[in-house]
């Protein structure tokens, strides 16, 4: 069901010329800045090497380094809570927030809150979260979700986002000027983060070793959520801990060169505590709040965990040509493009979006710009596999859901079709006459509603190597 | 209830099959440190194209310099940190006559009864601990007497670095401030003022944070 939603989506939009054009400007945009930044081949390798060392040797120390992390952290008086879904952490948020009565957070740009449809929650408890990312102040103006990791507001071009601003900020103009519509921006939330009483965010790399939370972004809003208010909480999936500190530097030049193109962000938040005695500001408290939904049921096995290498910089989705047609909205899930296709289906079952992992042609250009080095090509194929596995040992959710007779029934007849050669020898000859006049209907209609008919040669292979002399076994 | 979570989730991680021996880190190529004046003049370089104003200046001229920034933006409120020797200098400076100079604001007490200040204010001067110039951004690390939004909430930021603090990498200012040993409750990176590319790519400046970045290279 998921799958045919799916293909309806990507029909619509194929046929938006404005998606189409904002996105086909936007990835060859990012993909020439991430090329000018990492202009050295040999040591951009050296670093992807690096970045994939890095996060293997977290991951095979993962359960070792979140226990040393919650140590660290709650040494250093940040406060640490355990979520296994979405929900559980939903309702820690809440907690915290009703601990402290206060109405309105304001939030940095977090894809975690996203996975736990944090605003929608809240809303319903009665408690106004504002989104102070530009881009996600756009889409939260216009009721929409993030269309991309790092630019999630990338769908909309100027006279768009003028008209949503006009329409929905009390008392701004309308204007198309971006440095005007970034001061109504900076006007409106100024007020907010002066007045909210809690502050959320995500985190980028959590540091085991020192307890240290780092969050990179260019707009200071991340700063703001994090500084000004009482009360800062942070939440991460727990694939985001690393071991020590000095893995800081080669992460970072990878994350931000490859999200962005810059050397380094704009700015570069290490939170380490609450304020401390005699400092007069930073929030008196910080909660950290680690979520698994799936994730450690994606670590089971040795090969699927390499998901959990993911740092989000959102690269792998610039250099998707299925990404780069049909926008982020169209895959349905909160996390699009080639990582999407890869953690969705796993978090998500595959019954629901398994489809996912078959929306790709398989190209790598997601895999040869992937800073950590996930092999998320063989990923897909394993997931694939996986849909159709009649194996019982498994982990992942709705494996099988794809067998059906009719596959099993082809694939059978296939292989007895190629283990008899005097059968094969007559199919081949029959198919070298008539192929050409096979009726497109079933399989054959479906396989060529994106695709050209197969071409059949008037002689099989076999009896041209035997024509020509050549030994054939 | 958070506790069993966490007992799950970590039994479930513990349980899973053990990776093979991870991959040792990858050595990065041993390269000739650059000299201060290599690093300063790519610090200073780098982050130009980020449009921060970079002044290089002997020590005893950055209090002029100072001045001179300040008057030509027209600045009527400066925030500074009494009890550092950065707050110290502006003081005594400003001392004899502050005619035609802003209005020194000390950060002095917590933040909750100085927010109205606090975001009234036009610029801000605070230290740089350090800088880093291979990725071209200051190291800051506010104290009790240097809070963490003096760098933030005013719109014009000034930041005075110590030249002999510029490091080559963000490696060695990791490694020669032993940061792992004891890290302050916030400690930052800022390699420009605040900016956003959220609407067509195209590059705003000033969005949340301070829309000018001037550092101070003194010698």
């Amino acid at each position: 069901m998921a799958v045919e939603s799916f293909e309806k989506s990507v029909d619509r939009a194929l046929a938006d010329a404005q998606l189409r054009k904002n996105f086909a400007f936007a990835m060859g945009n990012f993909i020439l800045k991430r090329r000018a930044v990492f202009s050295d081949a040999e040591e951009t390798e050296r670093l992807r090497a690096l970045g994939n060392a890095i996060k293997q040797r977290a991951l095979s120390r993962l359960p070792d380094l979140l226990e040393q992390l919650e140590a660290a952290c709650t040494r250093n008086g940040i406060r640490v809570h355990w979520a296994e879904t979405t929900a559980v952490a939903n309702r820690i948020v809440l907690e915290v927030i009703e601990s402290h009565a206060a109405g309105r957070v304001v939030k940095g740009k977090s894809m975690v809150s996203e996975e736990m449809h944090l605003n929608a929650f809240l809303g319903a408890h009665g408690i106004e979260a504002i989104e102070t990312d530009l881009g996600e102040f756009i889409i939260q103006l216009a009721g929409e979700t993030p269309s991309h990791i790092i630019v999630p507001a990338i769908h909309k071009n100027k006279a768009q986002i003028a008209k949503i601003f006009h329409d929905k900020v009390p008392g701004a103009p309308y204007t198309e000027e971006v440095a005007e519509l970034n001061a109504i921006a900076r006007r409106t939330l100024r007020r907010k983060f002066y007045e909210a009483g809690i502050g959320l965010s995500g985190v980028n790399f959590a540091v085991a070793e020192t307890g240290t939370l780092c969050l990179v972004e260019n707009e200071g809003n991340g700063r703001m959520c994090t500084t000004v208010p009482p009360v800062h909480i942070a939440v991460m999936g727990l694939e985001k801990v690393v071991e020590k500190l000095a893995d800081l530097p080669p992460l970072l030049r990878l994350l931000t060169g490859s999200a962005t193109g810059q050397l380094v962000t704009t700015y570069v938040n290490l939170i380490t505590s609450p304020r401390r005695a005699g400092e007069k500001d930073g929030p008196t408290e910080v909660h950290l709040v680690i979520l698994d939904n799936g994730r450690s049921r994606i670590y089971q096995d040795p090969e699927l965990r390499q998901t959990l290498q993911c740092v989000r910089c959102g690269t792998c989705l610039n250099h998707c040509p299925v990404y780069t047609r049909i926008g982020g909205h169209a895959y349905g899930f909160v996390y699009p493009g080639p990582i999407g296709k890869i953690l969705t289906p796993q978090v998500e079952g595959l019954e629901k979006a398994g489809g996912l992992a078959f929306a790709s042609s398989l190209c790598g250009a997601c895999e040869e710009v992937c800073p950590v080095k996930i092999p998320i090509t063989s990923l897909l194929r394993r997931l694939r596999d996986e849909s159709y596995s009649r194996e019982p040992q498994g982990t992942v959710p709705g494996r099988g859901c794809r067998q059906n007779l009719t596959e099993r029934l082809a694939w059978g007849g296939w292989a007895f079709l190629n283990t008899h050669p005097r059968l094969n020898r007559m199919v081949t000859a029959l198919l070298g006459m008539a192929g050409d006049y096979l009726p497109p209907a079933g399989p054959l209609e479906r396989w060529m509603r994106y695709r050209t008919e197969p071409q059949f040669a008037g002689k099989g292979l076999h009896r041209r190597a035997k024509e020509e002399g050549i030994a054939d076994e | 209830m958070s506790e069993t979570a966490r007992d799950r989730i970590l039994a479930r991680l513990r349980g899973a099959p053990r990776q093979e021996a991870p991959s040792p880190d990858v050595p990065a190529p041993a390269a000739a440190a650059p000299d201060r004046a290599a690093r300063v003049a790519r610090l200073k370089s780098l982050m130009e194209t980020v449009r921060a104003e970079v002044h290089v200046l002997p020590a005893a001229e950055w209090i002029a310099r100072l001045k001179e920034v300040l008057g030509a933006r027209a600045i009527k409120t400066l925030l500074y940190a009494p009890g550092t020797d950065l707050g110290s200098a502006v003081a005594a400076a400003w001392q004899p006559d502050a005619a035609g100079l802003p209005e020194l604001v000390a950060y002095a007490e917590p933040v909750e009864s100085f927010k109205e200040r606090l975001f009234g204010v036009e610029a801000a001067l605070t230290t740089a601990a350090g800088a880093v110039a291979d990725t071209g951004a200051l190291i800051l690390r506010p104290t009790g007497a240097e809070p963490r939004l003096m760098s933030l909430v005013p719109p014009v930021h000034i930041a005075v670095l110590r030249a002999d603090t510029v490091y080559p990498s963000l490696e060695d200012a990791m490694r020669e401030g032993r940061w792992a040993e004891g890290m302050p409750s916030n400690l930052l990176l800022i390699s420009g003022p605040s900016k956003t590319a959220d609407i067509e790519l195209i590059l705003a400046f000033g969005v949340h944070g301070p829309k000018e970045l001037i550092v101070l290279i003194v010698e």
